[in-house]
């Protein structure tokens, strides 16, 4: 009986140790995700940032356009190396898709940067 | 005369050596650059020959823009990211010259031309890989792995990497190119109004009011994104100088 019971009391410890940790860990994520979000929504309005609407707006462009023509440019060069036509093309197009949109949110901020990598550890 | 194209054309000045058939000759486009880089030299060398320990007017003009890159690169890199300063000085100063020269009248564009940024981006591009296979070792492959992925979809997010990475020499050479082609012709487009509206008559000189005030706004337009360019070109070089040093994230 007394064994059961420390039982009990061991594993509901346990859980609720798990639970906090998976609390604090939510926490400690939730915090980064806001430093980051409020240094970048403080950074965009200093004189330093790119200021102009219409530059922001370019460079967004050109970041999602080169994405699909990489994808598209190394899926004909593998193509034509490997004699796999249309295949390579299909699948690195559609990769070249997941790229541009992956570097528009990078340039926007809403994806971490792996340079942003630097600065974290710096803080 | 008003044909918005006509003030990209290259066309050579004399040819100076002749290989076979292959001549190497100076072209318009050859001689900006020349002139760029000798008005950025004959300005450092001349701001800073007095080193007076209280600068004047001139020295605070290049030590400005000394602290200015500066500062961007130990931003973007932290302080090791320095030994990097030549370089990303250089090409800040090559493209902001180049770029502002672009706007004096009658002047060419070295900068509107995408052999010019696609050669600067490939050197940034291949800086980073060398410098970064150098300082790293096989480490500098981390760039690819993102962390915190689990393992099964860790082969999809590589390729994505990878590809990410390819994209940076087309995005970052584009974007320099296609800000000054577009600024100049829709410039040039505009000014063409001018001279058209006022060939006919006494109405069309009011008319040709409108196009003149918006081509002395789109001049300051054009001078911001001249300079602005100029900034953006440096800071992605330091973004990527940046992954060289540090790969893993």
């Amino acid at each position: 009986m007394v064994d059961s019971r420390d039982q009990d009391t061991g594993s509901r410890s346990t859980d609720e140790a798990a639970v906090s940790a998976r609390l604090r860990r939510l926490g400690e994520r939730l915090d980064r995700i806001g430093s980051s979000r409020s240094k970048d929504a403080g950074a965009a309005p200093g004189p330093r940032a790119d200021t102009s609407g219409f530059a922001r707006g370019f460079r967004l462009s050109t970041e999602f356009v080169a994405g699909v023509l990489i994808g598209a440019l190394v899926g004909w060069l593998i193509d034509r190396w490997l004699r796999t036509s249309p295949w390579g093309l299909i699948v690195f197009l559609l990769l070249g898709f997941g790229v541009g949109v992956k570097n528009v949110m990078r340039a926007a901020g809403l994806a971490s940067n792996p340079a942003a990598g630097a600065e974290r550890r710096e803080d | 005369m008003t044909d918005p194209i006509h003030q990209f054309q290259i066309h050579k000045l004399f040819t100076i050596v002749k290989i076979g058939a292959a001549e190497i000759a100076l072209t318009n486009s050859a001689l900006y650059m020349i002139v760029a880089v000798t008005v950025i030299c004959a300005f450092l060398i001349g701001s800073t020959r007095g080193r007076a320990l209280v600068p004047g007017r001139l020295q605070s003009v290049s030590e400005m823009l000394y602290e200015f890159v500066a500062d961007m690169i130990r931003g973007a890199t932290g302080p090791e990211g320095m030994q990097f300063f030549p370089l990303v000085f250089s090409l800040f100063a090559f493209i902001l010259v180049a770029n502002t020269m672009g706007l004096i009248p009658y002047g060419f564009t070295v900068t509107s031309h995408i052999i010019i940024t696609a050669a600067l981006a490939l050197l940034v591009f291949l800086t980073v890989i060398i410098a970064g296979f150098w300082k790293n070792g096989l480490h500098f492959l981390k760039v690819f792995v993102p962390s915190g992925i689990p393992i099964y979809i860790l082969p999809l997010v590589s390729a994505i990497e990878v590809m990410s990475f390819l994209t940076r020499p087309l995005s970052h050479s584009v974007r320099l190119f296609a800000n000054m082609l577009a600024g100049h012709i829709t410039l040039k487009v505009f000014a063409g109004f001018i001279t058209m509206l006022g060939a006919a008559g006494l109405l069309g000189w009011f008319g040709a009011a409108v196009p003149l005030a918006l081509t002395i706004a789109l001049t300051a337009l054009e001078l911001l994104v001249a300079l602005l360019q100029a900034y953006v070109f440096a800071i992605l070089t330091c973004i990527y100088l940046n992954d060289a040093l540090h790969p893993g994230h």
